[in-house]
């Protein structure tokens, strides 16, 4: 009921929002570049007044729309929560709008969001790494970053030429053991996600961006 | 011989004080505090810079100790997950694992029997007076109190007995199952929750008087790291902190979950939302915590501790599943491909000890989560810092952080 009534409501505002399917609170879908007024009519109108958490998803590197952004409020009157997601246009350079000058929250959110999926928000007055270390080349969350990692050389090159150390893939063998969700039983069947090479396992070209 | 001497002329003291501040022009300090400084409690880092003794700026350094738990999440089935949600808040598992399995058994539709939600809360409520006590522990002793942490670490230390009691670890517990708990309480033990409630309370009145008006604690504390009302929304704090500045939002009696709903408590509210403030709401809720416990433990209801019926997301009973073929599947099953969890997103959060902590959970159905966000409430409070130090002395900083009660484990995942 409160859905359908914000839907009407956030329609006024952006004519293409859409319900999106959620298995608990209001959820909508938004085009990006209403993203901004859609979030300031939830703020100003509706009682949102609190961002409780600001994200993104890889949709799969073959999906296009590839990312998408997602805010969730909370109203401190009512107590119950909104869900916004717009999908970014670029897939190779994801951009979106920064929703810091509505909640000052958003500023670490976008700035980890930005870290871990690699999308960059506009207008942003911080966009650094929050999590990885600032000369960190790669974007972790993404789904074509193995779990183990990749080899890198450390943020320090005086420490490399001196240690001789560098960042390396994790090791993986024992586990964690995982079932793939497919439609063959063999491919379901749970299996180490061995990513580490060796020598019977060489490591592929192209991994490790020098 | 003439004795004659060259006058001498004596600026006043406010045109020496302008000739010097002209002449002696303060220069801007640069302090890296942390990431491994008594009073940082973990990893964190400050970058500060300082005019004298005032911060002029001050730039958090967070991601000390990331470990990727949401790239790990989507890699693992549900149950697999639960044992890192005890090292998110490392202070206070037993909380964790609870909210964690209930956003999931939202998304997969469950309803948990009333024992097991009794249990729930009741564990929640005890991992609560354990953060709290360490928080404030650690809080008083940066500031200069050391007898109050002798008491709360002794006190936190018979928590421990009865956590390992009940699950076997004294610190990372990982009780909770995708749809119950893994295991019911043993017998006896609820006696013993009670025992430790009646021998606590007199010592949260012993901490009370040792700190609430002990004229240095107060000095240290009130008016520091003032956090307005309006502040505390607009940057996302929960939990006691954004209380202590006046905002009364307590999940557990607005969004009542695993049937908080049922029990009676007081939400402590502070007033400036100082670091003063945020001790008293501490402190209080401790107390709260215990008469909790005494309402769930006189209401424990009886039945199962875990959801039935629910032959693709949880486990069959131990004994069914080496006498039965059909278990033996399901167990097998469960086990290798994880609990089968329908398609959608959730979003739910809960009154962890250190302020809302929630989980986002984006399913395509199997047993992996496609895509799983943790909002820590450590996270989230620490992002306030570059604005509530600014001003401040450096001496403040240990009080500020110590107030905010953060751990590095949920800030950084």
């Amino acid at each position: 009921m409160i859905a359908q009534e914000l839907l009407a409501a956030l329609q006024g505002v952006a004519p293409q929002t859409s319900e999106r399917p959620s298995a608990d609170c209001p959820a909508f879908n938004c085009p990006l570049d209403s993203l901004i007024p859609v979030l300031r009519a939830l703020r100003d109108n509706h009682g949102y007044d609190m961002l409780v958490d600001a994200t993104g998803l890889d949709n799969g590197v073959e999906s296009s729309p590839r990312f998408t952004v997602l805010y969730h409020l909370l109203s401190t009157a009512t107590h119950s929560y909104a869900r916004i997601a717009a999908d970014c246009a670029d897939d190779e350079t994801p951009l979106a709008p920064s929703a810091v000058e509505l909640w000052p929250a958003a500023e670490w959110h976008e700035r980890e969001c930005f870290d871990l999926l690699g999308i960059k928000y506009e207008n942003h007055p911080d966009l650094r790494r929050i999590l990885m270390w600032d000369e960190y080349p790669h974007h972790p969350l993404r789904k074509d970053f193995p779990l183990a990692g990749h080899e890198e050389d450390l943020w320090d090159q005086e420490i490399s030429d001196e240690t001789g150390t560098k960042v390396i893939s994790a090791p993986m063998m024992g586990g964690p053991f995982v079932a793939k969700s497919s439609k063959f039983e063999n491919e379901r069947e749970p299996r180490a996600k061995d990513e580490s090479w060796n020598e019977k396992n060489p490591k592929p070209e192209g991994q490790s961006r020098k | 011989m003439s004795t004659e001497s060259k006058e001498y002329t004596m600026p006043d003291a406010a045109s020496r004080a302008a000739a010097a501040s002209e002449e002696f022009e303060t220069e801007k300090l640069e302090l890296s505090m942390g990431p491994s400084h008594p009073s940082t409690h973990g990893v964190l880092r400050l970058n500060l810079e300082l005019d004298g003794e005032i911060i002029q700026k001050c730039d958090p350094v967070i991601g000390y100790l990331h470990r990727g738990d949401e790239k790990i999440a989507e890699n693992m089935t549900y149950n697999q997950f639960v044992p890192y949600t005890d090292r998110l808040d490392y202070l206070a598992p037993l909380a964790n694992n609870a909210i964690y399995a209930i956003a999931v058994e939202k998304l997969a539709g469950i309803e948990v029997p009333e024992r097991c939600q009794a249990i729930r809360v009741l564990t929640s409520e005890m991992a609560r007076i354990s953060a709290h006590l360490l928080g404030l522990g650690a809080y008083t002793m940066d500031v200069g109190a050391l007898t109050a942490f002798m008491i709360t670490f002794t006190e936190r230390e018979k928590l421990y007995s009865l956590f390992e009691e009940l699950t076997g670890a004294r610190f990372t517990t990982s009780y909770t199952r995708v749809g119950g708990l893994l295991k019911d309480m043993p017998e006896g033990w609820t006696d013993k929750v009670l025992h430790f409630c009646e021998e606590f309370l007199p010592l949260v009145d012993d901490v009370e008087s040792l700190l609430s008006r002990n004229r240095i604690f107060v000095d240290r504390t009130a008016d520091i790291g003032i956090i307005s009302k309006e502040d505390a929304i607009a940057y996302g704090l929960t939990g006691p902190n954004l209380r202590a500045s006046g905002v009364d939002l307590d999940l557990r009696r607005d969004a009542p979950y695993s049937g908080y709903e049922n029990y009676e408590f007081e939400v402590p509210i502070g007033e400036k939302g100082d670091c003063y403030d945020r001790y008293l709401v501490r402190l209080e809720e401790m107390r709260q915590s215990v008469r909790l416990i005494r309402q769930v433990i006189a209401k424990m209801p009886g039945g199962p501790y875990r959801a039935e019926n629910q032959k693709r997301i949880i486990l069959p009973h131990k004994d069914k599943t080496l006498t039965s073929m059909e278990e033996l599947i399901q167990n097998f099953m469960i086990t290798t491909e994880g609990p089968q969890i329908p398609e959608g997103e959730v979003y739910f959060e809960g009154e962890a000890p250190k302020g809302a902590l929630g989980f986002f959970i984006h399913s395509r159905g199997g047993g992996v989560p496609y895509r799983l966000k943790i909002r820590g409430p450590s996270f989230c409070n620490l992002s306030i810092l570059p604005k509530i130090c600014v001003g401040a002395m450096v001496s403040d900083i240990p009080a500020i952080l110590g107030s905010f009660d953060f751990v590095m484990g949920e800030c950084d995942r």
